[in-house]
């Protein structure tokens, strides 16, 4: 069965508890305790230690408003994960074989086989995985492959107490979030959407989020691409430029024969 | 802005005037920071994640390309029947080349240790996998080139079918060690290097051609298809050069490497065509400037990275 995530930001209170359920179920090392004095977000991004972030899209009150008051604040909270594309970048661009799509239809790094080329981290569009520099190894989300194995749910959607993270069958799922954008546009909440780049080369993702405005606000691409859709004209000018070297230097040489 | 004695004056006027005080209060963290929305994505953080690449890749970019254009530049001299230590240099740099490129790769890995895990699987849709399967089949062909070749003049054994096939596939793997680094950039997410993706493999080509013709002048030969090569080579920095900057990219470190590669050798080339002193300036810059070409290039990755309007599709112009 393939499973995934469905993110619903208007349910999310922004309590972290995936954050930490994450950590402790995994066994994620800390990152540094950093005050980012960017609202309450002190996680910033996702990372090799850092497998849900939870983000504090707040709009802080116009000037002349009072610019300490934040009971004048607007808050969007939503908690971001690996977003297991339909068309992985990372998957594809690993050379080991280390990075596998699961039967649940996840992406997953095994972690005795990566050997930290770290070619994965600049071939995801979402800036999701990277190299840990103390182990040396990329991680990202295993989607919990152990806890599925299991029977069980990932820890971030059990830990959830708002069910903002719904965990389940793939089309069930996108089935759901169809329906919850409708519930929430009959309710007002014109700007509510479900994101999931389906049109692009990504092909759909696993983790969907269904959030309020523009997804850039989330740090969401509009269109993002896997970076193998670039292979036939890399390739392409790559056999222009051998063919070019190769006829170059034959003719070089050939224009100087020695004479005999 | 810094508040001065004047600054407190304005900000009372302005109040008694007007009531209300435009102005923004004191972020704790200190600069003022954009707020996330449309206009700048999450609070302007980065949504990529730039190379962990240290040193060693854009080394290796070097000296990978430099030894697969010398091979190739071995058999074409060898075809053309040039002298025979030019030939024979040529492929001493291949395999020298070969020889420094592998650990380069190995120790830039995070786990070195598991450098073989590389080879575990072929993979045609990773750029990664292609380039480690090249660099070993170069390396072998390479080194049986020179080996073959070493066994003929001590030994005088009869080898000079396995030295010429060996040759001609250190050259065919050669052409992809100079190249197949342009893809390996030029099919990520990072923008600067995706946006060049077209242009990456023929100008690390042309670079490669460069610093392996270079390498040769200053190894002591005369041949007068090196020049020609590397004047070549230069003259397409030139047009690559244009293209870089329409597309977007002006850093230093790439505007030093252009100028090194593209028009001061080929000015030293035209001008000072009879002179040697001239000649060995032109191949050093074309030298100095190729290894700046590949770690501008990473740099310029880097900087990419960092960047979250591209990828979001916000507008790019200067702030």
């Amino acid at each position: 069965m393939t499973t995934g995530f469905l993110t619903d930001s208007t349910l999310c209170i922004g309590c972290k508890a995936c954050e930490v359920a994450c950590k402790e179920w995994n066994d994620v090392p800390d990152d540094g305790f950093v005050w980012s004095g960017l609202s309450y977000d002190n996680t910033l991004t996702l990372g090799a230690s850092s497998w849900r972030h939870v983000k504090f899209v707040e709009h802080q009150p116009r000037t002349g408003c009072g610019g300490n008051a934040p009971e004048h604040s607007t808050w969007q909270f939503s908690s971001d994960v690996c977003k297991h594309c339909e068309n992985a970048g990372c998957l594809e661009a690993c050379p080991t074989g280390s990075i596998v799509r699961t039967e649940f239809g996840s992406v997953y790094v095994q972690p005795d086989i990566c050997n930290g080329c770290g070619y994965c981290v600049v071939t995801c569009p979402f800036g999701v995985i990277d190299r840990r520099p103390d182990d040396g190894r990329a991680f990202k989300c295993t989607f919990c492959y152990d806890r599925q194995k299991a029977g069980m749910e990932p820890a971030c959607a059990k830990a959830c107490p708002t069910s903002s993270i719904l965990f389940g069958d793939l089309e069930k799922l996108q089935v759901r979030a169809t329906a919850r954008v409708a519930e929430l546009h009959a309710a007002g909440m014109s700007d509510a959407a479900l994101y999931n780049p389906t049109e692009t080369s990504v092909g759909g993702i696993h983790a969907m989020f269904l959030i309020r405005g523009d997804s850039r606000a989330y740090n969401l691409p509009p269109k993002p691409e896997v970076p193998t859709s670039l292979l036939p004209q890399a390739w392409t000018a790559a056999g222009i430029a051998a063919g070019a070297m190769a006829l170059a230097s034959l003719a070089a040489f050939a224009m100087f024969r020695p004479t005999k | 802005m810094k508040a001065t004695e004047e600054r407190l004056d304005e900000l009372r006027r302005q109040a008694e005037r007007t009531g209300r005080v435009d102005a923004k209060g004191v972020r704790a963290i200190g600069a003022p920071l954009p707020e996330p929305g449309a206009e700048h994505g999450y609070y302007g953080l980065p949504l990529l994640k730039p190379p962990v690449w240290t040193w060693e890749i854009p080394l290796y970019f070097f000296v990978g390309g430099a030894a697969g254009a010398s091979a190739m530049i071995a058999v074409a001299a060898q075809a053309s029947g040039a002298n025979e230590s030019l030939v024979r240099d040529a492929r001493r740099i291949a395999l020298a080349g070969a020889l420094i490129s592998t650990p380069l790769l190995i120790s830039d890995l995070g786990r070195p240790e598991r450098f073989l895990n590389m080879l575990r699987v072929f993979k045609p849709q990773s750029p990664m996998s292609v380039g480690a399967w090249t660099v070993v089949a170069f390396s072998t062909f390479a080194g049986a080139a020179v080996f073959a070749d070493e066994l003929q003049r001590r030994t005088g054994a009869r080898v000079k079918f396995i030295r010429d096939a060996s040759g001609a596939a250190a050259a065919l793997t050669g052409l992809g060690m100079s190249t197949y680094t342009g893809v390996l950039l030029g099919a990520t997410a990072i923008p600067a290097w995706s946006q060049h993706v077209n242009m990456l493999p023929i100008h690390f080509a042309a670079s490669a051609v460069a610093s392996a013709s270079s390498l040769l002048e200053l190894c002591g030969h005369r041949h007068r298809a090196l020049p020609l090569l590397a004047s070549g080579a230069a003259a397409y920095e030139v047009v690559a050069t244009e293209q870089i900057r329409r597309g977007g990219l002006t850093s230093t470190s790439l505007k030093t490497a252009a100028l090194l590669s593209g028009a001061i050798p080929l000015a030293l080339r035209v001008l000072g065509i009879r002179s040697k002193r001239a000649r060995r300036a032109a191949a050093l810059a074309s030298l100095a400037g190729s290894l700046l070409t590949r770690f501008a290039w990473v740099e310029a990755g880097k900087t990419s990275a960092r960047d979250p309007r591209v990828p979001l599709g916000l507008d790019v112009s200067p702030v």
